[in-house]
This record gives structure tokens, C-alpha cells and sequence, in this order.
């Protein structure tokens, strides 16, 4: 909310300041200035226009492929558009009973990730957002370091095993369930609350716990909205927990399933298609589960990236 | 990425406590506190356990690298053998090269994205278009949010023998190239799909900064004489500074753990000699020989200079530009 305030007054400064400079800019010199600066305003924007083509050529890229038939892709033609208009693969991959059971996993892994996440890195960030609450900042000292430092692969690889949480959805959605720059950042906004407001409600006889879920919480959508996305998003496009720690091929997640057909585990033939055209499908193949993946997160980017914005900023701020 | 890690304690308010009336924060008042804020600390509880099982405990794990240690047996091992597995890896040439490769890779990545998304930012702050701004960044910010793994297949794909980048080589020069299997390919694969991925996204912190930049200074520098580029040069870049300094604290702290996910989706045996990375031939290493004690050595070693390459920038950018992240 203070933040939005001081962008918009920030913006308002420059416009009233802008104004008037522009009036009485009016002198030969500046007209000078003004005629290279439009030679560099075009090139400037037609420079960024490429970058926003070489930004969109990978997907583009994938998209043709992924509707055209493996001749053209084999003989290096397409590129923009599809060449030999093809859908079958598409067929292929959506009667593929377990691309839907992966994918089923992705949408659980997510839910019930983020689900953890959510009431773990909220709660720690209400406490800790408490500037006289007794061991706060050893609280705060104990998530900061681990961004630092951490116990590596191997132990931690050993640690998830002798749990025993190896084949249990346990093992993707628990070792990363905190991120401590979203603990920062719901911290810090949960500090720029006004306190009247608790205390307000403290006076009123609510608990500690009853501010924070009466009071305070429901005040706190946007930035819970903002932390939903922000690990949904992660738990999405996760794979490497998944890959470590699940064996069996109908625990993985879609990024999995997409991983091994990159890798080559997973070929044409055992997706259904026959061992001749194996090599040849294989980049159609791809391109298909890749555009079948990346789909939903294109559907919630507009919302995602809005929210991602305000989510950086937010944990940015350094006044 | 997040610039404010710790408050100072000097900013929590004197009068927290005016009001209430109670004892707040006087030495030795744990009781009281407990007493007062027992809903607070049963909210700490679970985070807490997290943070000492999933972090705290791997942390103590890496004392395998001192000890025997058998699969399935004692998570903290068997029993100990002294530095036998740090020489080990000291002598080992294969470790010498991921080493070197990590560097380079680190030091190509800190050359080229880092720098970018700075004057992809101050480009794009000289649009005078709002719509083409917008549209600018919503597709830029657009590969961060894929998964490594479709940026993986992505790269594969467009380097391949018949993808786009070869389509192009044949165009112009008449001859492919095998990108993904030829070791001398492999850097520059990685680095330029990396600032396709990074470009965008990185240019965000700084073009806050730039919003914030006090449009008065624009004024008194063309009172000056200041053109364009100096007003870049001596306006614009001392603003954003701060942020510029911040973010090279962050990346320099995490340039030993170069793109480990990719990597691993992307390289293959053929071009080890440039793509093997610290991170993935412990990998290796570790899980697919299973020899863990020698594996969390190395990954130890990794730890240990991430750490201590963090804290010295830190430590130097507070002296040489008084700006630190905590």
C-alpha cells in the first residue's frame, strides 16, 4: 500500500518537473540534441524489438515443430512456421496414460507444496515480524544463514534417504518448503503494518492468534496472493527433488516425464511410436510435451507476472 | 536478490513498548516473555523444526566427508579417517578441471549477465512509449518463468544439428556445427542461453532504481551542459549504483553454484572437458558411483568458498563503496 503511494507521487514529481523543462527547451541547441536524440530513440526501440523477437524465437521455434511432420524437422526447414502440418504426435502424447498420471502429480506436488509452504513461511514471518518479540533475531539469523550456507547435496541426499522418505511425495514438497527471501519479504511486509491496528484489536481481547487471522491476514491478500504464486510457480517447474529422490515412473512429475525425453530415457518407441522413426520424432516428440507443459504457466503469466513485480518490489525496498 | 536481509536493530522504535505498561526485553526475562508471547513461539515451532532438520542438519551431515561412510548405515558415518577423502580429491585431475571449468563458466557468466540486464534497463528506460515498455518486459520476464527443464529442452532443440542456430550457420557460412556434443560449443551454448534466460528478469531491481532516480539532477546536469551521455554517466549510473553493487555482492556469492540444474539437463560425456562443473561431477561423484564421503569433501570444499567468496565481497563493498548487504 506505501509503496504504491510513493511510485504514483515519485511519478507525479516527474511529470511536473518534465513539463516545464520541455517548455523552455525551445533554444537552437536543443533542437540539435533533439534530432540525434530521435535518430536514437528509433534505433533504441528497434533494437529492443529484436530483442523481444530473439526473446520469443525459442518458443515460436517449438511451436512449429511441435505441429510439423519429422521430414521437415529432420531436414533442418523449419523454423517460424510449421512445415507439414502434423497433429498426430499431439494425439500420441494426450492418449499417453502417463503424461496424465505425471502431470496429475505436478498439479498435487504443487498443492500440497505450496499448501506447506504457505502456513510455515507465514507463521515464521508474523513472529519474526514482532520487533520485541524475545529471540527474534536469532530467528531471523537461523533463516538468513542458510541462505549462505548450505549442507550440500550429498548429506542432504542422505538425509531425505535415511528419513526414508525416498517414493513419498514427502521427499518433493518438504526439503525446500521455506524460501527465505519470501520469509523476507512477507516479514517485511507484515513490519509495515500499522500497529494500532493489532493493537487495537488486542484491546479488543483477540489472541495473538486471533489478530493474526482476524486481523491481520485478512489485510494481507495481496501479499499472500503473492507468495501463493511465487511458490506454485516454483513447485511447477520443479524436477531436480523429484529426480533425486522417486524411482517409480508414476510418482513423477511432468517435468520428469519431459526430462527423460530429453535425455533420451524415455524414446518414440516406448511413447508409441515405432523403433524405425525413433531418432526422427524425437525433436516433434519433445516440442510436443514441451508446448503441452508450458501451457498452464502461460495461461496464469499475465496474473503471475504482475504479482511477481510487486512481490520483487516489495522485498527490495531499502529505505 | 532481496537487498534489505536484516533490519538494524537500531530501527526498532523506543516507544514499541509505550502504552502497555509491561516489562519488555529486559535481560533474562525469558519467562515473561513466554509467558507474554506463548502463541508467537508456537508459531516459530514448525518453521524452526524445518530449518534444523532440512538445513541445519545436512549442514552437520557434511562431517561424512571425515568419516567411512556405508549406504544405508549411520547418517553421520562409521567412523573417522581424517582428511583422507580432502586428499583424495586434491589429487584427483578430474577434479582439477570441474574446478576450472566452475571458474570460467562463473567468470564468463559475471562478464556477460551481469552487465546486461543494466543496459537492457537503461534502454529501455529511455522509451518514451509506456505501451512498448510494457510489452518490452512482459515478454523479456517471460523465460524466468519457465522450467529449467523446458529452457533445457529449448536449447537442445535450437542448437541442434537441424535447429535453428545450424539453419542459420548453413545459410551463411555453408557448414554445421555440433553444438551440443562438441566440448569447444559448449560455453558459448551456455552463457548465451543464459542471458536469453537472465536479460529480462535482471533488468527489473534496476529499473525500480531508475524510477526513483530525483528528476532535478536531470535538470541541473543539462543546466551544466550535460548531454545525454553524460547525464548517463554521471546522473543515471551513480543513482542506480546501490543496487548495481547489491546484486554483484549476490552473484558473486553464488559463483561457485553455476547453473547446476541446466547443466545437468544440457551436458553430456562428449564435452565434460568444458561442461563438467564442480556441482555436477560431485553429482556424479556422489550418487551415480555412490561414493558419498568424497562426494560431500568436494561439496564441502564448494560450500566453504561460496561462503567465503560472499563474505568478502561483502566485506569489500563496505569498504570500498559503503554499501553491504548487511
Amino acid at each position: 500500500m506505501v509503496k504504491g503511494a510513493t511510485v504514483k507521487e515519485t511519478a507525479l514529481k516527474e511529470r511536473g518537473s518534465k513539463a516545464p523543462a520541455k517548455e523552455t527547451g525551445v533554444l537552437i541547441k536543443d533542437m540539435r540534441v533533439s534530432r540525434s536524440m530521435r535518430v536514437f530513440r528509433v534505433a533504441n526501440l528497434a533494437f529492443l524489438l529484436v530483442v523481444v523477437f530473439l526473446t520469443l524465437y525459442p518458443f515460436l521455434n517449438i511451436l512449429a515443430q511441435s505441429f510439423s511432420s519429422e521430414g521437415f524437422i529432420n531436414a533442418g526447414q523449419v523454423n517460424l512456421f510449421p512445415m507439414g502440418f502434423n497433429i498426430e504426435t499431439y494425439k500420441l502424447i494426450l492418449a499417453d496414460s502417463t503424461f496424465w498420471r505425471n502431470y496429475g502429480n505436478t498439479v498435487l506436488y504443487t498443492v500440497v507444496a505450496t499448501a506447506i509452504s504457505m502456513v510455515l513461511t507465514t507463521s515464521f514471518a508474523y513472529a519474526i515480524a514482532k520487533k520485541d518479540l524475545k529471540g527474534r533475531s536469532a530467528f531471523i539469523g537461523i533463516a538468513v544463514f542458510t541462505m549462505f550456507f548450505n549442507g550440500g547435496l550429498i548429506p542432504n541426499y542422505v538425509l531425505i534417504s535415511s528419513l526414508g522418505l525416498r517414493d513419498t511425495l514427502w521427499a518433493v514438497v518438504l526439503p525446500n518448503a521455506i524460501s527465505v527471501f519470501n520469509l523476507l519479504i512477507m516479514k517485511s511486509f507484515f513490519e509495515n503494518m500499522p500497529r494500532e491496528l493489532e493493537e487495537a484489536a488486542a484491546i479488543d481481547g483477540l489472541t495473538q492468534y486471533g489478530v493474526l487471522f482476524k486481523v491481520v491476514l485478512p489485510l494481507s491478500k495481496a501479499i499472500v496472493a503473492t507468495m501463493v504464486l511465487f511458490y506454485a510457480v516454483a513447485n511447477w517447474n520443479s524436477w531436480f527433488q523429484a529426480f533425486l529422490y522417486l524411482d517409480k515412473p508414476e510418482l513423477f512429475p511432468v517435468t520428469i516425464y519431459l526430462r527423460n525425453m530429453i535425455a533420451g530415457v524415455t524414446t518414440a518407441g516406448s511413447a508409441g511410436g515405432t523403433t524405425e522413426n525413433m531418432g526422427q520424432i524425437a525433436a516433434n516428440i519433445q516440442s510436443v510435451t514441451i508446448i503441452l507443459t508450458v501451457i498452464p504457466i502461460l495461461c496464469v503469466y499475465p496474473f503471475v507476472q504482475k504479482y511477481f513485480f510487486s512481490g520483487v518490489m516489495l522485498g527490495s525496498v531499502k529505505e | 536478490m532481496a537487498m534489505r536481509l536484516e533490519v538494524p536493530p537500531e530501527s526498532v522504535p523506543k516507544d514499541a513498548e509505550a502504552g502497555t505498561g509491561k516489562p519488555r526485553n529486559k535481560p533474562g526475562g525469558w519467562k515473561l516473555a513466554i509467558k507474554r508471547d506463548w502463541r508467537l513461539y508456537t508459531l516459530v515451532l514448525l518453521p524452526l523444526a524445518y530449518f534444523a532438520v532440512f538445513r541445519y542438519l545436512p549442514m552437520v551431515g557434511n562431517v561424512i566427508a571425515f568419516r567411512q561412510f556405508q549406504p544405508g548405515g549411520n547418517i553421520f558415518g562409521e567412523k573417522w579417517v581424517g582428511l583422507k577423502y580432502v586428499t583424495l580429491f586434491i589429487n584427483d585431475p578430474s577434479f582439477w578441471q570441474a574446478f576450472q571449468n566452475t571458474v570460467i563458466l562463473g567468470v564468463l557468466t559475471l562478464l556477460f549477465c551481469f552487465p546486461m540486464p543494466i543496459i537492457f534497463a537503461l534502454l529501455l528506460n529511455e522509451l518514451r512509449s509506456q505501451k512498448f515498455k510494457k510489452l518490452i518486459q512482459t515478454v523479456t520476464y517471460l523465460p524466468h518463468f519457465m522450467s529449467v527443464v523446458i529452457i533445457a529442452g529449448m536449447i537442445l532443440q535450437n542448437f541442434s544439428m537441424t535447429g535453428t542456430v545450424n539453419q542459420i550457420g548453413q545459410a551463411l557460412f555453408g557448414t554445421t556445427v555440433n553444438f551440443t556434443q562438441e566440448a569447444a560449443w559448449f560455453r558459448p551454448m551456455y552463457i548465451s542461453s543464459e542471458v536469453w534466460q537472465t536479460m529480462g528478469w535482471g533488468a527489473i531491481l534496476y529499473l525500480a532504481a531508475l524510477t526513483r532516480v530525483d528528476e532535478s539532477l536531470y535538470e541541473a546536469a543539462r543546466i551544466d551542459g550535460a548531454n545525454r551521455w553524460q547525464q548517463t554517466w554521471h546522473v543515471t549510473l551513480p543513482a542506480i549504483r546501490p543496487t548495481i553493487i547489491t546484486l554483484l555482492i549476490l552473484n558473486i556469492g553464488t559463483f561457485m553454484a553455476v547453473g547446476f540444474e541446466k547443466i545437468l539437463l544440457i551436458y553430456n560425456p562428449l564435452n565434460y572437458a568444458t561442461s563438467d562443473v564442480i556441482s555436477t561431477y560431485l553429482y556424479r561423484v556422489g550418487l551415480e558411483s555412490s561414493n558419498f564421503s568424497y562426494a560431500a569433501a568436494i561439496g564441502m570444499f564448494e560450500s566453504v568458498i561460496g561462503l567465503t567468496l560472499i563474505l568478502s565481497a561483502n566485506a569489500l563493498s563496505k569498504r570500498l563503496a559503503g554499501t553491504s548487504l548487511w
